[in-house]
């Protein structure tokens, strides 16, 4: 295990020692200690590493991440896994606002709950979010699984396009152009399997899939008091 | 029509309102029949103030002229030298903005990418994301990253030479854009993950950054990921460029991009176009005096758009300031847009060459906004950068024919009292004095 302590060095020596490991496997545990809320912790990785932050972090932790596993032990701040490619992201605590923001690919799996835009813009990222989630979740997600063990806010899924949304709890409203959906045998053996590798207590039969209903797809003026 | 009534009283000569012009009547029938407004590309087409309101003084008795073809003045700019490991270094100030592949041919984009390298200045991104024929022919590439994100990756931004962070468009300030469905070809939709054929909108605001504060963290985010290597540059539309060009420095700017009205977009609203921003020639001073109070004129570097057509536009941008101009309406004419050699189809679109900004619907007689393959294969991606090249070269030798008169041996060291106003309100945007008085609005009496 190689340790990086935020209280004698740098977040630059940091995130440079993690770069160097991108084309190289030798070392792939890592611990980050006293992150005290720093921003952009771990950014940018691009190695099959295991990332431990021992804390909380700021702004932006683990953003355009690939393939590396990232488990902050504390809570993280806005925009965590941003544009993230693949790999996991786990956070022990809760997540501030835009969680997995525009991110492409790989699991974020939030133990806590998420604030206001979780996954908003979300392009083909996996997220799971124990508790609950903020207003306008996943707005313009375009790909992807949003998975919510709790309730959802205000707006969930506006103007979405094929991002999936599945719910367990209560949503206190839709936003534009999303509706909700048919539970299909797929679903069910898509939410067996992410809530089993998430460690998620919940049955895949109580959730309520939400998505877009396609009709503002193309500009129509007759939908115009629909924006 | 004759001049006389039956009963031999004269007409009164037709007139036309000066308000309900035929402009704006066509526009209210549009309206009318289809219950929209109207989508176009370009930027505003409204006459507004501009560097053509702008002299330059020449060379006197106080000043003496360099010798044309004889004596040296230099375009060479260095971009991003304040926090950048390795800053961009061009040949001329002339930069091409940001035109994305979907709204531009992926050759229209490679033809820009060498026409930009053979005369030694960089290319941009746009909101597709980078297309591997702009990366190979553009040894020096600018990544946009833009509110939509389509196509963001960090494997592209570690190969950019700089990073703009788009926060507005000097054709829409405070917009979002719109590719229609029917220029999303198989490539585009997959580069934008998205499905083939719905309109895709691109964002207003970045989704995971609000305002300055916030916009100091994102860059730090970027400079983390890129080990502080590349510039970045922050784009802002001309709408409050003093205060926001004190916030992108504030944020850790490398570079500030300002884009005047008269920038182009690929698709808006006309009536956002027209109506939203301010004209280039109004921008330029406030962001320099921004720039100058915080002690970082020269150190974060300026680069203006919006309407720069010729050397005397590139001049003229750089004596009130300016470390380097873009172009993109620009370069795409000199591409072989609106050319008249497609004078008929144009007709048959409604318009006619050097009018068609209806760029969005993927019909583009020359080939160049448009995913058809059978219009796009019109272009020459080889003959088009060719010409862009011609055209950069004639900017240069423009830019220096005026920097040479004045007595400048670099065009960095044209300035303002270079300059007169022929008006009234150029005198006052561009805080220039009035031809034959040493007096500009704002400047104590006449």
């Amino acid at each position: 295990m190689q340790t990086i302590d935020l209280e004698t060095q740098s977040l630059r020596e940091l995130n440079q020692t993690l770069h160097d490991q991108i084309g190289q496997t030798n070392q792939t545990a890592w611990e980050i200690n006293n992150p005290r809320g720093s921003h952009a912790i771990a950014v940018g990785l691009d190695a099959p590493m295991d990332v431990t932050i021992n804390g909380n972090a700021g702004y932006f932790c683990a953003s355009m991440n690939k393939q590396a596993n990232v488990h902050v032990k504390g809570s993280a701040g806005p925009g965590l896994g941003e544009n993230m490619i693949s790999g996991t992201i786990t956070v022990d605590g809760d997540a501030s606002q835009n969680a997995g923001a525009t991110a492409h690919g790989g699991l974020i799996n939030i133990k806590g709950n998420a604030s206001a835009r979780c996954g908003i813009s979300m392009k083909g990222v996996d997220i799971v979010v124990h508790g609950n989630i903020g207003h306008m979740s996943a707005f313009m997600g375009q790909s992807g699984n949003l998975v919510v063990l709790g309730d959802a806010g205000d707006a969930l899924g506006d103007s979405c396009y094929e991002a999936r949304f599945f719910v367990r709890g209560e949503v206190k409203s839709l936003g534009a152009d999303c509706e909700k959906k048919e539970m299909r045998p797929e679903h069910i053996e898509f939410l067996k399997d992410i809530l089993e590798r998430t460690g998620a207590d919940a049955k895949p039969e109580e959730f309520t899939r939400y998505g877009s209903a396609r009709k503002l797809y193309n500009f129509d003026v007759d939908n115009a008091s629909a924006y | 029509m004759k001049d006389y009534d039956s009963k031999g009283i004269p007409h009164t000569t037709p007139r036309y309102s000066a308000t309900f012009s035929p402009d704006a009547n066509s526009d209210i029938r549009r309206a009318a029949a289809t219950g929209i407004y109207d989508i176009r590309g370009g930027g505003a087409k409204r006459k507004v103030p501009n560097f053509d309101d702008l002299l330059f003084l020449g060379a006197s008795i106080s000043r003496y002229a360099l010798e044309g073809y004889r004596e040296k003045c230099d375009t060479n700019v260095t971009l991003g030298t304040r926090f950048a490991k390795n800053p961009i270094e061009l040949d001329i100030p002339i930069t091409i903005a940001g035109m994305s592949f979907g709204a531009l041919s992926g050759a229209a984009k490679e033809a820009l990418g060498r026409g930009a390298n053979a005369a030694g200045t960089s290319t941009t991104t746009g909101d597709g994301g980078m297309t591997a024929e702009e990366r190979g022919h553009s040894s020096k590439l600018v990544y946009q990253v833009l509110p939509s994100r389509y196509g963001m990756n960090p494997d592209d931004l570690r190969k950019a030479d700089a990073i703009e962070v788009v926060v507005g468009q000097g054709a829409k300030p405070g917009g979002g854009g719109m590719l229609l469905g029917q220029k999303i070809s198989d490539r585009v939709a997959q580069m934008r993950n998205l499905p083939k054929g719905i309109d895709q909108r691109s964002s207003c605001r970045h989704p995971d950054w609000t305002g300055p504060d916030d916009l100091e963290i994102k860059i730090l985010e970027l400079r983390e990921i890129t080990d502080w290597k590349v510039p970045i540059y922050v784009k802002i539309a001309g709408t409050r460029p003093y205060f926001d060009t004190k916030l992108a420095v504030k944020a850790g700017a490398d570079v500030v991009v300002l884009d005047g009205m008269q920038g182009g977009t690929a698709a808006t609203q006309d009536v956002f176009i027209e109506h939203v921003g301010l004209p280039t020639l109004a921008c330029i001073r406030p962001a320099v005096l921004a720039l100058q109070e915080m002690d970082m004129h020269r150190k974060v570097q300026l680069i203006v758009s919006g309407g720069i057509r010729s050397g005397a536009d590139v001049a003229k941008a750089l004596a009130l300031g300016a470390d380097a101009v873009a172009i993109g309406t620009a370069a795409m004419i000199a591409l072989g847009d609106n050319d008249p050699k497609w004078e008929e189809e144009y007709n048959k679109l409604g318009t006619t060459a050097g009018a068609y900004d209806d760029w969005h619907e993927g019909l583009d007689p020359a080939g160049i906004t448009t995913q058809d393959p059978e219009l796009a294969a019109r272009f020459d991606p080889i003959e088009g950068g060719r010409r862009l090249k011609n055209y950069l070269k004639v900017l240069t030798l423009e830019a220096q024919t005026l920097a040479r008169a004045c007595g400048k041996n670099h065009l960095h060291n044209l300035e303002p009292e270079d300059m007169v106003a022929l008006t009234m309100e150029a005198a006052a945007m561009a805080q220039i004095p009035l031809a034959g008085t040493n007096w500009y609005p704002g400047k104590g009496d006449f």
